[in-house]
């Protein structure tokens, strides 16, 4: 303990020694995480002054905590004062000038998963000025938002309209002092998306972060709120099937969800970042706590991931079933192949009575990838008549790669109902040589039963994404077998 | 003309097990024939060597497929060119839709074509005419392939798919055990349907009941690895009176 307080006092103390005064003309910061950085990255937001308090009493926090060391990944340590934690838009000297420049396997990933033209320079960090078409959809599209009430835009601008918005309900989910990655994103966060739906709407479309205008750029602490009041509905979508470049190591970011009576809230994700090469080197640290409240009576939460990229992710996107009859779902689809390593699942907190909680999780494992199932349900006094279904199944492709579950289960009420179904099985080569005498390619056969396999998991997703996850996973496990 | 299909001396080896010995079988388009024998004789050893099987090693011999050599052929693209083995164990392809593999199946032979892919609707209608045909429900089209299939069911589907496919040789391997009478009438008349001039079908089987409706042009014992007798009809009759041990001390 005393060296561990020895090492934080000189974290704490480096700053000074190295001299290092904060300019808020300055639009990069050095690297390095003190009070000072967080007071600059507040006012750089023109942020109200109880939002910067937030700020600085995570920071307080986080300075205490150790980085969690149960997930079944193995890390490098990381040096969290080696990171520069506001950086203005990127530099456009060092981004590729055009398409050509771009690593020829990344155009040729965007081909197959038919990413339209006009997309990849923007996918691929093109240093362009073009305004492409989303721009004028985009505006369509906030208007008709607006005439239904909704509010949907970025954090930044939600804590400059909204603040009182943002006051009620910041942290009110995932609290500052929540774990250590929560934490850190509390006190450095730098954007991210804010939804606002108002009582008894139904939001006219998918809101999708696609076509929120600055999407690019939210950096590597996002932030995420989405606030269902009574009776309303809301779909969002989030991430892209198209790999997106990126050069910050550490994804930390953080959603809420807040669900009033009766309200829905669905949250799709297709998580696709640059999951380092055939060898392991490089890849992005996905560290992200999502969690939603069902606050009120009947309210409902649905989360639904395709996690295909990283290098690690650890993410758990859970419920806490506070309103009387509320409901939880998580449907998951993860693949770790090369040496990805995934450990993901969800809690499910049943607190109210009848309560009610659905887990489908599809974990994938190939060439050297690691995917551990990780899920809580817990069953608190109060859940009279609560029902949790769990169904967690792994398909292992090749013999190198592994599969884990770690399912947790804690019922303290009696007449709860918690039922638990488990799998691992692998491509046959029986079912192969099925499809292969019936004239249909490895490849193609392959594909054909993971896609099996992720069924209950996609048919959740709207449709469009459901499309694009499947070619997705195809173009993921592409030469996984034979 | 030349046989459709001329296997001459084949030797299969699977693991560290010589299978087939020494096996020669020709077979005309327009014809039936059908290969008997006792258990572990070589017979379903014989279906997945024609059809390709990864670890049925051909050891020695050739096999000619309408004059071409059908061993320099990969699995898929065999099937592709006609080949359709009916299996004797269908496997279950849990979450995959039985028109989704049907269609994939068709596409896939007429890419090798040249041909565009099949219609969506004119296809829905062939499989529905094709699955009337084989008294099977309408709910079966999006149920997972043989997911939860009784063993009748897995048959009926096989027959189906042949039916849909259409192949030049067909290779049942007992596509009658474990099927009831009334299953077995269906199987039978799905095949008769397909019998053609152009087309010829290779029946394996341990019964010669399957042979009462689907009359055999050519039946052949198999035993020890090759092909020890072969006849007309009559031979199976007399096959079921007599069990196979007259055969295997002539041999």
């Amino acid at each position: 303990m005393t060296t561990e307080t020895q090492n934080y006092d000189a974290l704490v103390g480096r700053q000074y020694r190295h001299g290092f005064v904060t300019d808020i003309e300055s639009d990069t910061l050095p690297p390095g995480l003190d009070e000072d950085v967080v007071r600059f990255i507040s006012r750089k937001k023109k942020e109200p002054e109880f939002l910067t308090e937030w700020r600085l009493r995570a920071l307080r926090h986080w300075l205490t905590m150790r980085e969690p060391s149960w997930a079944h990944v193995r890390i490098k340590p990381i040096d969290y004062q080696a990171i520069s934690y506001y950086s203005a838009p990127k530099s456009k000297a060092d981004a590729p000038k055009s398409l050509a420049e771009v690593d020829p396997k990344l155009l040729a990933t965007y081909d197959k998963l038919g990413v339209p033209l006009h997309e990849r320079a923007r996918l691929a960090g093109v240093a362009v000025d073009a305004v492409f078409d989303s721009v004028s959809v985009a505006t369509t599209f906030k208007q008709r938002l607006a005439d239904a009430g909704v509010i949907f835009g970025s954090f930044s601008e939600a804590v400059q309209n909204h603040p009182e918005l943002i006051e009620q309900y910041l942290g009110t989910v995932v609290p500052h002092t929540d774990n250590f990655f929560a934490a850190l994103n509390s006190a450095v966060f730098t954007d991210g998306s804010f939804v606002y739906v108002p009582q008894g709407v139904r939001c006219p479309m998918e809101l999708s972060t696609y076509f929120r205008i600055n999407a690019a750029n939210t950096g590597q602490f996002e932030r995420t709120l989405i606030i269902a009041e009574a009776g309303s509905h809301v779909s969002y979508l989030e991430g892209c099937t198209a790999p997106m470049r990126d050069e910050n190591q550490l994804h930390a970011a953080v959603v809420e969800l807040v669900a009033l009576d009766d309200a829905q809230i669905k949250y799709s994700t297709v998580q696709n970042w640059y999951p380092g090469d055939e060898n392991g080197v490089g890849g992005i640290y996905n560290f992200v706590t999502k969690r939603g409240e069902c606050r009120g009576r009947n309210s409902k939460i649905s989360w639904t991931q395709v996690e295909t990229g990283s290098a690690i992710t650890w993410k758990y996107p859970s419920c806490v079933l506070r309103g009387d009859n509320s409901v939880g779902e998580f449907y998951s689809v993860a693949t770790a192949t090369n040496y990805q390593q995934a450990d993901t699942g969800t809690k499910m907190i049943h607190i109210g009575a009848n309560t009610k909680s659905t887990i489908v999780s599809k974990g994938i494992s190939a060439g050297h990838g690691q995917n551990a199932y990780r899920g809580l349900v817990k069953i608190l006094p109060s859940a009279h008549g609560a029902r949790n279904f769990t169904q967690c199944d792994s398909l292992l492709l090749g013999g190198d790669c592994g599969a884990h579950t770690f399912p947790y289960v804690e019922v303290k009420n009696p007449d709860a109902t918690i039922e638990h179904e488990a799998s691992t099985s692998k491509i046959s080569d029986d079912q192969l040589f099925y499809c292969l005498q019936r004239g249909i390619s490895q490849e193609d056969a392959v594909n054909m039963i993971v896609s099996g396999f992720c069924k209950t998991v996609f048919k959740e997703l709207p449709m469009e994404f459901a499309v694009e996850a499947q070619a997705l996973l195809a173009v993921t496990l592409e030469g996984a077998v034979g | 003309m030349s046989a459709l299909l001329e296997v001459k001396d084949l030797v299969v080896t699977v693991g560290p097990r010589k299978i087939l010995n020494g096996l020669s079988l020709s077979i005309d388009a327009g014809s039936v024939h059908a290969i008997m024998g006792p258990n572990g004789s070589g017979k379903s050893t014989l279906g997945y060597a024609l059809a390709g099987r990864p670890g049925y090693e051909i050891t020695g011999g050739s096999v000619l497929y309408r004059g071409e050599d059908l061993l320099a052929l990969p699995a898929e693209e065999r099937a592709r060119a006609g080949l359709f083995l009916g299996f004797q164990y269908p496997v279950e392809i849990p979450g995959v839709n039985n028109v989704y593999l049907l269609k994939a199946a068709i596409n896939a032979a007429r890419k090798a074509k040249g041909l565009p892919e099949v219609d969506a609707f004119e296809f829905l209608q062939l499989v529905r005419a094709k699955m009337k045909l084989m008294q099977m429900d309408e709910a079966f089209l999006s149920r997972g392939v043989n997911e939860g299939f009784s063993g009748g069911e897995k048959k009926r589907n096989e027959i189906l798919q042949m039916l849909v496919l259409e192949p030049t040789l067909a290779v049942l391997d007992e596509t009658d055990s474990g099927l009831d009478i009334d299953a077995l009438k269906v199987v039978a008349r799905g095949v008769n349907t397909l019998r053609s001039e152009h087309r010829a079908v290779l029946l394996i089987t341990h019964y010669q009941r399957l042979l009462d409706h689907i009359v055999p042009d050519h039946v052949h014992v198999l035993a020890r690895g090759r092909i020890v007798k072969s006849g007309d009809r009559s031979l199976a009759l007399e096959l079921e009176r007599r069990g196979y041990d007259w055969v295997l001390e002539a041999a």
